[in-house]
């Protein structure tokens, strides 16, 4: 299978082909992936150099002069580095760009913390306007970076070594529902698909899977509430959709167990899947401590779903 | 003076060129805001608001009755302009060192879309600071961007100044320097409207701080 980064590099080349609006600029980072398409679209494949703030203030000139930028290079670099220029330059111009970032939380451990980013999508969270994709799978990753060069509006596509197996089947924008139980509510985000799958195997839970995590799909999640009890398992800082759970089930009491990665710095290098361990996010982890979450329910609680929840449901536990 | 009590010697400063630039060099009028051939001016230099509303009044980019209402919750015009607010503006600005990568930016796509729209970029000495108009100066000057031009108003803003003046700092990067006396209009009409094929290019806009 090839990487979703891969995916990105050749879908992009074929959109620059085909799509006049198209413009990727980057800041050395895959500059080499990319020279077939710059030899053939000089004015339209744009190397900067090792300039990230000028890598965003760029593309926002590209944006209000008419074209759709693709920014593309690691998260940290993306996201964290230029964020002032993400906030002014994108956000309050009000011009939209697709910033494609490669590494995910930790994909390339080995080189340390100066190229771990878990901390990106909670930094976009403080900005408005944003959709989020976080997919799970080459696939699903080619199909979000479609439909975002295509639209106008600022779009985030967070690209991960790390993918399942198989891709799922998904409706732009909505969480795919992956099991259905009555004991809780298990969202898996990205390319943590597999290894819920795998830890929840025989409970008795509905699963939830996300490639888009922003706008948040509050809808399904409160169709297909049976139990009040939430647990997230996100790619990226721990606790970083909490917020929007909780305005999805505001009038829901409710409980949220936040999975993700640890905001300590390990100061670890090694594999991902070390530090997928260390974070607590490999299967086995995960069966424990969701286990040990929906184990220790306060009792009595009734679940009324007002409003927007299709079925209506009233259950006490 | 440093940070704040810069703001209105920031705007007196700027006035002259503004003028110059929306009278005799750039390709624009508040008919053409939305024409895809017009010249692009980005005021990076945010803190300078009151002059460039006062030349967009004059000349008729905006209403004159807004200015009264300077700054205040109900107005389009802030001390930091809104590009979303004010029709003809073509970026926000505020934050230092932001317009001039974009402008960068405008440049290159108006270049890929075949458009021979001039981009100006007014600036401040003081915001040169800025290391990210650094990482602007460098790469386009290193692609010989020529439809950009940045005009960088010298009034001894920059803590620790420019040794051997702001102008060094661009010519080294390739790019086309002039320094003239920023009151001038003549002059100032003159290097903003010169040739510089293959080379973006930088007019250094002097004005006597006292």
């Amino acid at each position: 299978m090839d990487t979703m980064r891969d995916r990105f590099m050749r879908v992009t080349s074929e959109l620059l082909d085909s799509d006049p609006r198209v413009a990727v600029v980057l800041a050395d980072i895959g500059a080499s992936n990319f020279e077939p398409a710059r030899q053939r679209h000089p004015d339209r494949v744009i190397n900067l150099g090792i300039r990230e703030q000028l890598l965003i203030g760029v593309t926002s000139g590209l944006a209000l002069s008419g074209l759709r930028p693709v920014a593309h290079t690691f998260a940290p670099f993306l996201v964290e580095r230029p964020f002032e220029q993400i906030k002014l330059d994108i956000v309050h111009q009000g011009v939209g760009a697709v910033l494609v970032s490669a590494g995910g939380s930790f994909d390339y451990p080995f080189y340390g913390r100066t190229h771990q980013a878990p901390g990106d999508v909670a930094l976009l969270d403080t900005l408005p306007g944003w959709t989020v994709h976080v997919p799970g799978h080459p696939d699903e990753a080619e199909a979000q970076l479609r439909a975002a060069v295509t639209a106008d509006g600022p779009v985030y596509l967070r690209l991960s070594l790390p993918a399942n197996a198989a891709p799922f089947p998904a409706r732009p924008g909505e969480l795919t529902v992956l099991r259905i139980g009555s004991a809780g509510t298990v969202l898996a985000v990205g390319p943590m698909a597999d290894a819920v799958l795998a830890a929840t195997a025989g409970l008795d839970v509905t699963v939830l899977y996300a490639t888009t995590i922003r706008p948040f799909d509050a809808h399904t999640l409160r169709a297909t509430l049976s139990h009040p009890d939430v647990v997230l398992v996100e790619p990226y800082l721990t606790g970083t959709s909490v917020p929007v759970v909780a305005e999805a089930l505001r009038d829901i009491p409710h409980r949220v167990l936040a999975l993700g990665v640890g905001r300590q710095e390990l100061r670890r290098y090694g594999t991902p899947a070390e530090h997928i361990t260390a974070h607590g996010l490999d299967a086995v982890s995960l069966r424990a401590r969701i286990a040990d979450f929906l184990s220790a329910k306060p009792p009595g609680r009734a679940l009324r779903v007002p409003d927007g929840g299709a079925p209506s449901l009233t259950r006490t536990c | 003076m440093s940070g704040d009590e810069k703001h209105d010697h920031s705007a007196a400063s700027t006035l002259d060129v503004l003028w110059v630039l929306y009278d005799q060099v750039l390709r624009i009028s508040p008919d053409s805001v939305a024409d895809d051939d017009r010249d692009r001016f980005l005021l990076s230099k945010g803190h300078a608001p009151k002059a460039f509303y006062a030349v967009l009044a004059a000349k008729g980019f905006i209403d004159p009755a807004e200015l009264p209402g300077f700054g205040t919750f109900g107005s389009i015009l802030g001390h930091h302009p809104d590009r979303n607010l004010i029709t003809g503006v073509e970026i926000s600005s505020g934050s230092l060192g932001h317009g001039l990568p974009i402008g960068v930016g405008v440049a290159l796509g108006l270049r890929a879309r075949g458009k021979t729209s001039r981009v100006f970029v007014l600036v401040g000495d003081g915001e040169l600071d800025e290391g990210s108009n650094h990482e602007a100066i460098a790469f386009a000057g290193a692609v010989g961007l020529d439809r950009l031009a940045v005009i960088a108003v010298d009034n001894s803003s920059s803590t620790y100044g420019w040794s051997g003046g702001v102008e060094t700092r661009f010519s080294r990067e390739g790019w086309s320097a002039a320094r003239v006396n920023g009151r001038d209009h003549q002059a100032l009409a003159q290097a903003l409207s010169a040739a510089h094929p293959g080379v973006p290019r930088l007019v250094v806009a002097v004005i006597d701080p006292s």
